[in-house]
């Protein structure tokens, strides 16, 4: 058995596709089932540009075997919304933008639960995902200004 | 105005497509053997008959049509080595498979068997006649800047200070990794891949294959971040991508993953500067003597130029009328040490930044007093001679900078702080230098380069240059630069991906040069534009400009309207290349940056708790993009400073992986503070000078000086790991 068929709830739909069982959920997001948003960085969970939400929880998905998210809910960059994707642009959240789509699944996540900062900070937070172009002040003030927007409208 | 990145929503959606985001049916991949030693000579290589080879795409350097070199300055690296190699990792053999598992199964199945030759790795040391691998000496590139007599001088001297620094390399850790992708489509090798300079690539593909350029098309693919390790590095996988694809007669893709990447690739060259400077009583500097070493690696790449930029910074911001700079950047049988953000510079500014302190303390001066006693004036004289005359005050801007960092309140807080504190210890430290903008010397006027403005028949503009944007913002610049030229949405510009097939040469994306020269050439343009549809009531702009452009296209049915700009050496920039007098750069930035550290004495970390970087750098064309270059600059500067430690085991790096090469994450860092001074300068587009690369060479020296004077000690080298820090207190076990 070199193959399997794996079935997601990917970005809200339900998906299968016969994927190589040795593949890592990040390979069979990109390669077979199309969503090159997600990156490849380090591939040994480093770096964090691979973070996709797998049943609503970041995962390094270099580090998770395809197999093991069968039946799961998976979300990726490209569910992102555009107002969402517009203030993080206005502050210079993304230079080069091989981080980015890790950072705003990271994001996201914490949008929907921002109480983890009670715990520790935003800075704290987001030290999972290594970005090599911004110095991460445009990053920190983009999620502040969605935490924000957030905040407003609960 | 702060236009938004154009390319803003498709990176942070992902959309951006890098190389291998694209499929290529029919696309095998490909993939390098390399050499397992430093040096010697390649006996045999030995296919394991474990393996059907029948199915693989072989390549090695009898298949390299023309000259089996990576064209640069120099010729003296093979694409792939056929008799001897010089260093480990070096590229041997090409294999390309359908299947990514068999290809990685058939680089397994490979050995190179070489006899071993004794390999240099101490670039210091005077090589014996069996280590001679370049010219007579290993030296690629030997200089000296003289100003004055200072010989004499130093004889008549009273107080010399000396001091010998040095600094470790970098690796660059772009997050998208090397990759290209060759196909044959016609007559024409076609590469598409991550790269900052299309040209290079299309001339060393004319070399390698002894072709005219008209055979081959470079196309660049959305860049994960270049720092100027995707400056020369990309010609070697295009070369051998291309190889591999015209071999196979099929599309090939080379990705190299993370652990090759940082194994094989250039980084920043390791360097050992020594000073010698001759102080009166007051701290005046009267004579310089700075000697300078780069480890360059085992082929010549673009050492030289590193070596001159190297030399052009090493004696600071400062005034002296007597200065001996010496240059010299050698062999070793490391992979050759290449661009990287700062180009030379970084290394010898640390170097006098933290010489400034040491003569500070040895004369019990403050460090900015000593600074300030000592900083070039308006119309003061750099070592080559050329003026300083950007009408920068630099007093000012170390003093705006103090004041903004607290440094007389803290120096005092900290002084009781340290005396009472267990373990913590507090400093704050500053540097003040200057960055060359564009290219050194007549290297813009030997580029020529050269851009297309196009006025479209629908009112819009089209900008056509070969400039590369790795997120620092180029197609945003290029487009807001023209937008205010013509008074329209930036947003209506379209800026055309680079492509060799279709835009001009306008140089390579390196040196700070782009907003400024490519930037002022675009500005050109777009006024030229203005002129032709100038209908007598003067340059049109805004909406007049667009009604005037499809006014023009009605009554000049397909007429292409298009502008060429060529780069045109301002009148009076002077440089003689033999003797390194002469106007080095157009124009310089400036800045003084300052650091707070806390160093705690249990575990040797030391912690930036605040940074101020201000600096001089024109007028600022676009504040957003502007911060993110310095702090990004910062951040990676404060990397290279205390964090990144390239390990070197037989001359490549060995920790070559994210999990033990440490760049600075978020909570590895304070916010840091940017302000600008604005002076606008008649170099650049709207008076805008070069920003990219003088970020980095701040942080090394501000943030040493500033854990020395917390610790009141004289450390001179970097990076300064928790453990190289135990070892100097002398934590030793
Ligand atoms: S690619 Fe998964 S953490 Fe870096
Ligand atoms: S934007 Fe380039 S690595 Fe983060």
């Amino acid at each position: 058995m070199s193959h399997f068929d794996l079935t997601l709830e990917l970005n809200g739909k339900k998906v299968t596709r016969k994927i190589p069982l040795r593949s890592r959920l990040l390979d069979a997001l990109r390669y077979d089932f199309g969503l090159t948003g997600t990156k490849e960085g380090c591939g040994e969970g480093e770096c964090g540009a691979c973070t996709v939400l797998l049943s609503g929880r970041p995962v390094n998905s270099c580090l998770v075997l395809a197999r093991q998210a069968e039946g799961c809910k998976v979300e990726t960059v490209e569910s992102t919304s555009t107002e969402t994707l517009r203030r993080l642009n206005a502050t210079g959240t993304s230079q080069c933008g091989a981080c980015t789509p890790g950072i705003v699944m990271t994001a996201r996540w914490l949008c929907d639960n921002p109480q983890t900062l009670d715990l520790m900070s935003l800075r704290e937070f987001m030290s999972g995902n290594l970005c090599r172009c911004t110095g991460y002040d445009g990053v920190l003030s983009g999620i502040e200004c969605l935490l924000d927007q957030e905040e407003g409208e609960s | 105005m702060s236009l938004d990145r154009v390319d803003g929503l498709d990176k942070l959606s992902g959309k951006s497509a890098f190389v291998d985001d694209l499929t290529v049916p029919g696309c095998l991949f490909g993939g390098t053997i390399r050499s397992p030693v430093a040096r010697g000579r390649i006996r045999k290589i030995h296919f394991s008959t474990a393996v059907d080879w029948s199915d693989f795409v072989i390549v090695d350097h009898r298949d390299i049509p023309g000259s089996n070199e990576v064209a640069l300055i120099e010729s003296d690296q093979p694409a792939l080595a056929s008799t001897n190699v010089r260093h480990l990792h070096e590229p041997v053999l090409l294999l390309a498979h359908s299947k990514l598992h068999r290809l990685r199964e058939g680089l397994r199945s490979i050995r190179v068997e070489i006899e071993a030759a004794p390999p240099l790795f101490d670039v210091e040391a005077q090589p014996t006649k069996e280590m001679l691998q370049h010219g007579s000496d290993n030296v690629f590139k030997r200089i000296d800047i003289r100003k004055g007599d200072p010989a004499s001088v130093f004889a008549k001297a009273s107080r010399v200070i000396e001091g010998t620094y040095r600094t470790g390399s970098q690796e660059h850790v772009y997050l998208e990794t090397q990759g290209m992708i060759a196909h044959q489509e016609g007559e024409t090798l076609v590469v598409r891949g991550s790269m900052q300079c299309p040209y290079y690539i299309l001339d060393a593909l004319t070399i390698a294959f002894d072709r005219p350029k008209e055979r081959f098309r470079v196309i660049q693919c959305p860049l994960g971040g270049g720092f100027g390790g995707k400056e020369e590095y990309p010609s070697v996988v295009a070369i051998h991508a291309a190889l591999l694809a015209e071999k196979a007669g099929r599309p090939v893709k080379i990705i190299y993953d993370r652990q090759e990447d940082m194994a094989v690739t250039t980084k920043r060259h390791p360097s050992r500067v020594r000073h010698r400077t001759a102080v009166d009583d007051d701290g005046i500097i009267l004579a310089m003597e700075i000697d300078i070493l780069f480890d360059g690696g085992a082929y010549v790449t673009l050492s030289p130029v590193v070596l001159s930029r190297g030399t052009l910074h090493a004696t600071g911001p400062y005034r002296c009328d007597h200065v001996h700079v010496h240059g010299e950047a050698k062999l070793t049988n490391s992979p050759p040490y290449g661009a990287f953000r700062g180009f030379g510079a970084p290394q010898t500014l640390f170097a006098i930044e933290r010489h400034m302190d040491v003569i500070a303390r040895d004369l019990g001066l403050d460090p900015g007093e000593l600074r300030r006693r000592n900083l070039l004036c308006q119309g003061d004289t750099l070592a080559t001679g050329q003026k300083v005359q950007d009408g920068v005050d630099l007093t000012a801007l170390l003093a705006r900078g103090e004041e903004l960092a607290g440094v007389s309140l803290a120096t005092q807080e900290y002084a009781a702080f340290n005396r009472s504190h267990p373990y913590l210890r507090r400093g704050v430290g500053r540097a003040t230098f200057y960055h060359g903008a564009g290219f050194t010397g007549s290297g813009e006027t030997h580029l020529a380069s050269e851009v297309w403005v196009e006025g479209l028949a629908d009112g819009r503009v089209r900008l056509l240059t070969a400039q590369t944007d790795m997120g620092q913002g180029t197609m945003t610049i290029l487009a807001q630069i023209a937008g205010e030229t013509l008074s329209v949405d930036p947003r209506s510009i379209e800026v055309v991906t680079p492509d060799t097939s279709l835009v001009p040469n306008s140089g390579p994306t390196v040196a700070s040069r782009t907003a400024m020269v490519v930037g002022k050439l675009i500005e050109d343009g777009c006024r030229e534009l203005q002129r032709i549809l100038d209908s007598g009531s003067g340059p049109p702009s805004g909406k007049d400009f667009q009604n005037a452009l499809e006014l023009h296209h009605r009554e000049n049915p397909g007429d292409l309207l298009r502008v060429s700009r060529s780069y045109q050496t301002p009148p009076g920039q002077n440089w003689d290349e033999v003797s390194y007098q002469g106007d080095a750069y157009a124009c310089y930035s400036w800045a003084a940056h300052l650091a707070h550290v806390e160093v705690d004495l249990r575990t040797f970390q030391v912690r930036v708790t605040d940074y101020v970087a201000l600096q001089e750098v024109g007028r600022v064309l676009n504040e957003v993009l502007a911060r993110g270059q310095i702090q990004g600059g910062v951040a990676q500067g404060l990397g290279w400073t205390l964090l990144e430690e390239v390990i070197l085991e037989n001359g490549a790096m060995k920790n070559h992986q994210m999990m033990n090469y440490i760049i600075p994450g978020s909570g590895d860092l304070s916010p840091i503070r940017v302000f600008f001074e604005e002076i606008p300068s008649p170099s650049g587009p709207g008076g805008a000078k070069g920003i990219g690369e003088l970020p980095l060479d701040g942080p090394a020296p501000a943030i040493i000086n500033a854990v020395c004077h917390a610790l009141s000690a004289s450390i001179r080298e970097i990076p300064l790991t928790p453990e190289v820090l135990m070892e100097f207190l002398g934590g030793k076990e």
